[in-house]
């Protein structure tokens, strides 16, 4: 058997990979709001600032 | 000192000297939303947006019909007996600190597990346990923070509405299906004849084959429905030469690789189709956060306090009202049925079904209507009819509700394309006919050819990318149209109808103008601090107009609803209000809102409100005037007609006291003589007048807020801009047939190919991207020269 096969059967598999992986976020809703999650990825931060924040405080107290 | 502004609302705090935590706020609800915020961690709101809140409301009682299982049932999402998820619509969602404090509500109660933010559909998706929790505590919690959630009649219908996905599952295929189908005929454009690739051709094709079938089958769905529909209507649109163009293509590709004569032209058929479903998704941009749809459902509550015969309160459906019930109108809530009033002072804004904010006052035994909102305390008042009957929702059963706009209109785009196929199709059928006498084996080879390139991919895109983009540039500039449909009608129109209150005039503002005898200095002062006293909004703007005196302590003061008001300091008295109160018997009726005064038993004279217009209307009009008819439909009385003749070109047509029907029929009238209506309106009574119109254009003060169904929606601040905004759609309808005629040059050149009987694959695959991509290019930069114009 050609190794051409084996190069098409492997290119086929990962192009359906990622279609599926493409059918999976749609269905998931990833692409329903796509203006809340650029917003929200910056907030992990916020919170340990905030943590943070407050045991300077409770030192100065 | 200087001016101080509340650290949580951003509103003016000067004079309240509310402080804590070295801050200044407005008031106390903005305080204890600080103090709720600080005391769980949470002060990094302030830090995200300066000044984010809202000050929270009043809400007593307001939301017990949550208590109700089957209205909670019908807005819960997910329930199961431990935990619930419910989405809720929050206006006040306006900056990334919304986004924070609500994504952190599990901070604020232990029995909230998760939240999750759509800022464009300022939405909040909230998981809670139910164990000391309910929605009802929710919507508290939420209302507590300045966060109150908007709970109207049209979600009663939740849970049922299906998100459709299905253009981007489309597009994703399509696209999908169009990368490998290039990958795998990439060799075959080039190396023809060479050992490896006779040999594996066969493998490559029917790959290709395979490919190609969900494209065909599920990707290009809607246009062979649509083109179906088009014939069966008897009607040539756009999508019956492209149906009949993927058809072409993909038999022709199948025969070809089955006689084993051709590789076919599956790269272009994929092309071609995920093109045109990338037209499609650009040309839907849609405002998440406007609903365009809206009825009355968008603002009547969804429960009501019912009095029952046993003089006990209970929650109900809107729905469920019958005629005779009993009901408990709070401060602030909307009177969802016509009804008479029996208990209570009531202060009616009806500002939802008129566009006019001045609040009327009733006395028991008036009769309300549906729509308007009480302003002042609680009210009971007896049930006359049901919702669907009242005298404003009545409105809805008319047809032009259940009429689609689009349907009636054919766009420039269909009627391109009914001389198109037309001549495309003879034009094929003379090529193979002249074919069949020359080389018949080459008659059925030509006539699929010139189908093939002349599938109108360059013009089906040329409208969607023109209009998608003018969406986007008019959107930026508080312009919100619906649909590209609009903007291609807006051109169209030939009579702009103009609603007054609150459409050409501005909704807060009034002019003043007193008439009478001049008030001596002590009378000025007694006047001001018996208006103090007053909430009545005519005598909170009288208040606001004079001049700061020193108040005085007066001695009786006393209201009589819906009549006037009465004070007494040391010897003197004054009487404010109503002529017949104040012992004038008006001998000039005037039709404007006037307050009329007297001191010690003696006439004085009057304030007479009047409407003040939008700045710059009168420019406005004289510009719109040259091409087009100006009318003025208003629902209110002829009192400002001497003003409006005076400001207004003189052509204009005034009509008063029109009825939300008449309006409509006046529309009605009109296009059946041909014309073209723009309508601008505002309150509900508007609606079935937007409905009817070609274009229906709803003015708005804050677009969050309200404004009923309609084609579009203007920010009240661009009002001005006006003229721009339909010389800007005429413009793009020049681009549009700039276009065409781009388009139409590339299919003159395909077409040289297809009918000498020399189109190989590869001049369709690079023809018909070319084509497409330069249409995009094309129409893209000119509307943006169009937009920077507009700025």
């Amino acid at each position: 058997m050609s190794v051409i096969y084996i190069l098409l059967a492997v290119s086929i598999v990962v192009a359906i990979a990622f279609f599926v992986a493409f059918v999976v976020a749609v269905k998931k809703g990833q692409f329903d709001d796509s203006y809340t999650p650029s917003v929200r990825m910056l907030f992990e931060d916020e919170l340990i600032k905030d943590k943070t924040n407050k045991t300077i405080l409770t030192k100065k107290d | 000192m200087g001016a101080k502004t509340c650290f949580h609302c951003g509103l003016d705090a000067t004079s309240s000297e509310i402080v804590y935590d070295n801050k200044s706020f407005c008031c106390n609800g903005c305080k204890t939303v600080y103090e709720i915020f600080s005391a769980n961690d949470l002060g990094c709101y302030y830090d995200l947006q300066q000044a984010p809140g809202a000050t929270p409301k009043e809400i007593e009682g307001k939301y017990n019909f949550l208590d109700n299982k089957k209205i909670v049932e019908r807005l819960l999402e997910f329930n199961d007996e431990n935990t619930q998820i419910v989405t809720l619509y929050i206006p006040h969602i306006h900056c990334s600190s919304c986004i924070w404090i609500l994504e952190n509500l599990n901070k604020l109660h232990p029995s909230i597990s998760s939240s999750i933010v759509n800022f464009g559909k300022k939405t909040v998706r909230v998981n809670y346990y139910t164990n000391n929790f309910s929605i009802k505590a929710l919507v508290k919690l939420l209302s507590s923070i300045g966060y109150e959630p908007f709970i109207s009649l049209d979600d009663y219908s939740v849970g049922k509405k299906n998100v459709d996905r299905s253009l981007i599952y489309k597009l994703g295929i399509a696209g999908f299906a169009f990368g490998n189908i290039m990958f795998l005929s990439f060799p075959e454009y080039f190396q023809v004849g060479e050992y490896w690739l006779e040999q594996f051709k066969h493998t490559f094709r029917w790959l290709m084959f395979t490919f190609s079938l969900p494209v065909v089958f599920y990707c290009a769905q809607d246009y062979f429905i649509s083109a179906y529909k088009g014939l069966k209507s008897k009607l040539l649109n756009i999508d019956v030469p492209i149906a009949l163009g993927v058809t072409v293509l993909f038999l022709r590709s199948t025969a070809e690789i089955v006689l084993d004569i051709g590789t076919g032209f599956f790269d272009s058929l994929s092309g071609l189709v995920f093109f045109l479903l990338l037209g499609k998704f650009f040309q839907q941009k849609t405002y998440n956060f406007l609903s365009f749809e809206r009825d009355y459902k968008s603002y009547f509550p969804i429960g009501i306090t019912k009095i029952t015969s046993e003089g006990k309160e209970e929650s109900i459906q809107v729905y469920d009202i019958e005629k005779g019930d009993r009901l408990l109108i709070r401060n602030e809530e909307l009177i969802p049925v016509d009804c008479i009033l029996i208990h209570g002072n009531a202060s009616i804004d009806y500002s939802f079904v008129t566009g006019e904010s001045n609040t009327v006052s009733k006395t028991s035994g008036d009769k309300l209507f549906a729509g308007g909102k009480q302003l002042n305390g609680s009210i009971e008042v007896d049930v006359l009819k049901t919702v669907e009957q009242s005298y404003l929702t009545q409105l809805w059963s008319n047809d032009v509700f259940n009429k689609n706009k689009e349907d009636g209109f054919t766009n420039l785009t269909n009627a391109i394309s009914k001389k198109f196929t037309i001549t495309i199709l003879s034009i094929a059928i003379f090529a193979t006919i002249f074919w069949m006498f020359v080389d018949a084996s080459k008659a059925l080879n030509v006539f699929t050819a010139v189908l093939i390139i002349a599938c109108p991919c360059a013009i089906a895109l040329a409208a969607p990318f023109t209009f998608g983009n003018m969406l986007r540039i008019f959107g930026k500039l508080k312009f919100y149209a619906k649909n590209a449909s609009v903007i291609e009608q807006l051109a169209a129109i030939n009579t702009i109808i103009f609603d007054k209150t609150g459409t050409i005039t501005a909704n807060k503002e009034t002019s003043i103008a007193y008439e009478g005898m001049a008030l001596s200095s002590t009378e000025e002062v007694l006047l001001k601090s018996s208006l103090r006293n007053s909430n009545h909004p005519l005598s909170r703007s009288l208040y606001a107009l004079l001049q700061d005196n020193d108040i005085l302590t007066l001695n009786d003061y006393e209201e009589h609803i819906g009549k006037g008001i009465s004070a007494t300091h040391n010897n003197n008295s004054i009487k404010i209000g109503s002529a017949p109160f104040v012992g004038h018997s008006s001998e000039s009726t005037t039709l404007n809102t006037a307050v009329h005064v007297s001191t010690n038993n003696t006439y004085k004279g009057k304030f007479t409100f009047y409407n003040k217009y939008r700045k710059g209307l009168s420019k406005l009009f004289n510009k719109l005037k040259k091409e087009y008819d100006l009318v003025i439909l208003s629902g209110d009385n002829a009192g400002e007609k001497e003003n409006l003749t005076k400001l207004l070109p003189a052509k204009t047509k005034l009509f008063f006291n029109q009825k939300p029907e008449d309006k409509l029929e006046y529309i009605k009238h009109h296009q059946s003589s041909g014309a073209k209506v723009l309508m601008i309106g505002d309150g509900l009574n508007d609606a079935g007048a937007l409905a009817q119109s070609d274009v229906g254009i709803a003015i708005s003060e804050d677009v969050n807020v309200f404004s009923p169904a309609c084609d579009a929606i203007l920010d009240a601040s661009k009002f001005n801009s006006l003229y721009h905004f339909i010389k800007a759609s005429k413009q793009a309808i020049t681009i549009i047939k700039w276009s065409f005629v781009l388009s139409f040059v590339y299919n003159a050149i395909g077409l040289y190919f297809a009918v000498t009987g020399q189109l190989a694959p590869v001049v369709a695959a690079i023809l018909m991207p070319l084509s497409s991509i330069s249409i995009v290019v094309f129409t893209t930069v000119c509307t943006n020269i169009i937009g920077r114009k507009l700025k």
